[in-house]
C-alpha cells in the first residue's frame, strides 16, 4: 500500500476495573502507529507497551477481525464503529485518522450492557432477546428440498439483508435512548418475510418486544442514529416493519380459550 | 425455558404500546391543530365574522364539551406516555458518553422532549388568555376579535406566542413523520410524499398562526 507513514496520536480510553465500578477517561499518548494498521492492532501496540510497563493492558472485545462476527465495540470519537460508513472497529484503518489527533474510546453505554471491564460490556441482553422468540422451530430429520417452499424474490432479498445483522450492538450504542430496536426490528423482520417464519410470527414480535423492553433498552424516538452507525447498514424500515407486527399481533391475536371456530 | 430467560420486570405497558398512544393522540390533536388555524383566519374578515364564528363553536354545548374533553383525553394521555417513555430512555443509558457524535439526527428529531413541554406551557396560558380570560386585561366572552388585538398588542406576549409556533412546527414535523414509522405506515413507496406534505404543512401551519400576533402587532389588524 502506498501512502504509509507513522502518525503520533493521543487516546483518551475509558478504563473500568469491573462491573458495577466507577469508570473514568485516561489519556494515552501513542507515537508511531503506522496508518496501515487496523484499529485494533493499534490497540494491540497500545497494550504491548502498557505490558512492557508492566501495566494492565486496556481490555477489548474482538474475535473474527474480519467485519463479521459483531465482537468488537468500541465507540470511537462519539460514533460506534468510529468514522467510516458500514464498517466495523476491526475493518477500521489508522489512515481514517490524523497526525496529532485525539481519538476517544469508550464502551457501549447502555443499562442493557453492564461493562465487565474497560472497553467490554455484556451482550448477552441481546442473547436473551434471540431466545425469547428470535428462531424458527423446525422438526430435524431429513433436510428439506431446496425451493420446495416457493419464496418471493424480494422478500428473499428484504428477509437476507435484514439477516445481515451481527448483533453487535452497535444501534443500542448509538441511540440517544440506548434503544436496541433497530436490532429486534432486523430479527424480527428477517424471520417474518420468510415463510418458515409465519407459524410464530405473532408469538415471536409480542415475546421478542417484551424481553427487549424487560432488559431496561429505552424506546425509538425515530432519530435514525442507529441506522448511521449499523455496520451492516440494517434500515430504519426495520422497525416500521416491526412496529407494524407487533401493533398487528397485539390487536388481533386471540385470546387463551377464545372460541376456535367451527370445523368437524 | 432455558437458563437464559431473564427474570428481570416488564414493564405493563410496552414501549411500542406507548409509543402507539402517542401516535394516535397526536393524529387528534394534529387534526385539532389544523381545524384551529383555518377558523382563525376568519380574524382577517373582521370583527363580526371571527365572532360569529366563535358563537357558533358554542352554540351546540354537547358538541362544544364533546370536543374539549376529547381534547384534553387526547392531550393527557400523549403527555402521560411521552413522560412514561422519556423517564425508561434516561434510565436506560445511566453513565452517557463523554464524546457524542450525531450523524443522522436532526434539530427537530433531538428537540421533541423541549418543544413538547414548550407547547404544554403555550397551551396552559392560551387557555388563560383566550379561553378563560384569567390573563387577559379587558377579556370579553363575546368579543374575541377584541380579546386577540388587544392581547396581541403586547410585544412579550406576542413575541411568546410566536416562539410557540415555531416549536409547534418542529414538533408536528418530527410528531408527523414519527407517527407513521411507529404505526408501521411508513414505508419506502410513501416515504418521500409524507415527508414533503409534513413539510409544507408544518410550515403553512406555523406561517399561518405567526402573522396573527404580527398582523396586530403591525397595525394590519386593529
Amino acid at each position: 500500500m502506498s501512502g504509509s507513514k507513522d502518525i503520533n496520536i493521543k487516546l483518551r480510553i475509558w478504563r473500568q476495573k469491573g462491573p458495577g465500578t466507577k469508570g473514568g477517561l485516561v489519556s494515552y499518548d501513542v507515537p508511531g502507529v503506522s496508518t496501515d494498521s487496523s484499529f485494533l492492532e493499534m490497540l494491540d501496540l497500545v497494550n504491548e507497551r502498557l505490558m512492557e510497563k508492566g501495566d494492565e493492558p486496556i481490555a477489548i472485545d474482538h474475535d473474527c477481525r474480519e467485519g463479521i462476527c459483531g465482537a468488537c465495540s468500541l465507540v470511537i470519537n462519539g460514533v460506534p464503529h468510529g468514522p467510516r460508513a458500514a464498517t466495523t472497529t476491526c475493518q477500521l484503518h489508522m489512515r481514517s485518522f490524523h497526525e496529532g489527533q485525539t481519538i476517544t474510546v469508550e464502551p457501549w453505554m447502555a443499562k442493557a450492557f453492564p461493562v465487565i471491564k474497560d472497553l467490554i460490556v455484556d451482550r448477552s441482553a441481546y442473547d436473551r432477546i434471540i431466545a425469547a422468540g428470535g428462531f424458527v422451530s423446525v422438526n430435524t430429520g431429513v433436510g428439506v428440498d431446496a425451493n420446495a417452499i416457493p419464496v418471493p424474490k424480494e422478500n428473499a432479498e428484504l428477509a437476507m439483508d435484514a439477516a445481515a445483522c451481527i448483533g453487535c450492538g452497535a444501534c443500542a450504542a448509538a441511540c440517544p435512548n440506548a434503544s436496541a430496536m433497530l436490532f429486534v426490528g432486523a430479527k424480527v423482520s428477517h424471520l417474518g418475510l420468510l415463510p418458515q417464519g409465519q407459524p410464530e410470527r405473532q408469538e415471536r414480535v409480542l415475546k421478542m418486544v417484551e424481553q427487549m423492553d424487560a432488559e431496561g433498552f429505552g424506546g425509538c424516538t425515530n432519530m435514525g442514529e442507529c441506522e448511521a452507525a449499523c455496520p451492516k447498514e440494517i434500515k430504519l424500515e426495520v422497525i416500521a416493519r416491526m412496529n407494524r407486527d407487533y401493533i398487528g399481533a397485539k390487536v388481533t391475536k386471540r385470546p387463551k380459550g377464545a372460541d376456535k371456530g367451527g370445523g368437524a | 425455558m432455558s437458563a437464559i430467560q431473564s427474570t428481570a420486570e416488564r414493564p405493563v405497558f410496552g414501549s411500542i404500546t406507548l409509543k402507539a398512544v402517542m401516535a394516535l393522540t397526536g393524529i387528534v390533536l394534529y387534526g385539532f391543530v389544523f381545524v384551529h388555524m383555518v377558523g382563525n383566519i376568519q380574524l382577517y374578515q373582521g370583527p363580526e365574522k371571527i365572532n360569529g364564528y366563535a358563537a357558533f363553536l358554542k352554540s351546540v354545548p354537547p358538541l362544544l364539551w364533546g370536543t374539549r374533553i376529547t381534547l384534553l383525553a387526547a392531550v393527557l394521555l400523549h403527555a402521560l406516555a411521552a413522560f412514561t417513555l422519556w423517564r425508561r430512555n434516561l434510565a436506560a443509558r445511566p453513565v452517557g458518553y463523554a464524546h457524542q457524535s450525531f450523524q443522522a439526527a436532526g434539530i427537530t428529531s433531538r428537540t421533541m422532549y423541549w418543544t413538547g413541554p414548550v407547547i404544554a406551557l403555550f397551551v396552559i396560558y392560551h387557555l388563560l388568555h383566550f379561553t378563560l380570560g384569567s390573563a387577559h386585561s379587558q377579556f370579553s366572552h363575546t368579543d374575541v376579535y377584541t380579546n386577540v388585538v388587544v392581547g396581541f398588542s403586547n410585544v412579550w406576549v406576542s413575541g411568546f406566542y410566536v416562539l410557540a409556533m415555531l416549536a409547534l412546527g418542529f414538533h408536528l414535523f418530527h410528531g408527523g413523520f414519527s407517527l407513521f414509522q411507529t404505526l408501521g405506515l411508513r414505508t419506502p413507496k410513501y416515504e418521500k410524499p409524507i415527508k414533503l406534505v409534513l413539510a409544507v404543512l408544518c410550515t403553512v401551519i406555523v406561517v399561518v398562526n405567526v402573522s396573527f400576533p404580527i398582523a396586530v402587532l403591525a397595525g394590519l389588524v386593529k
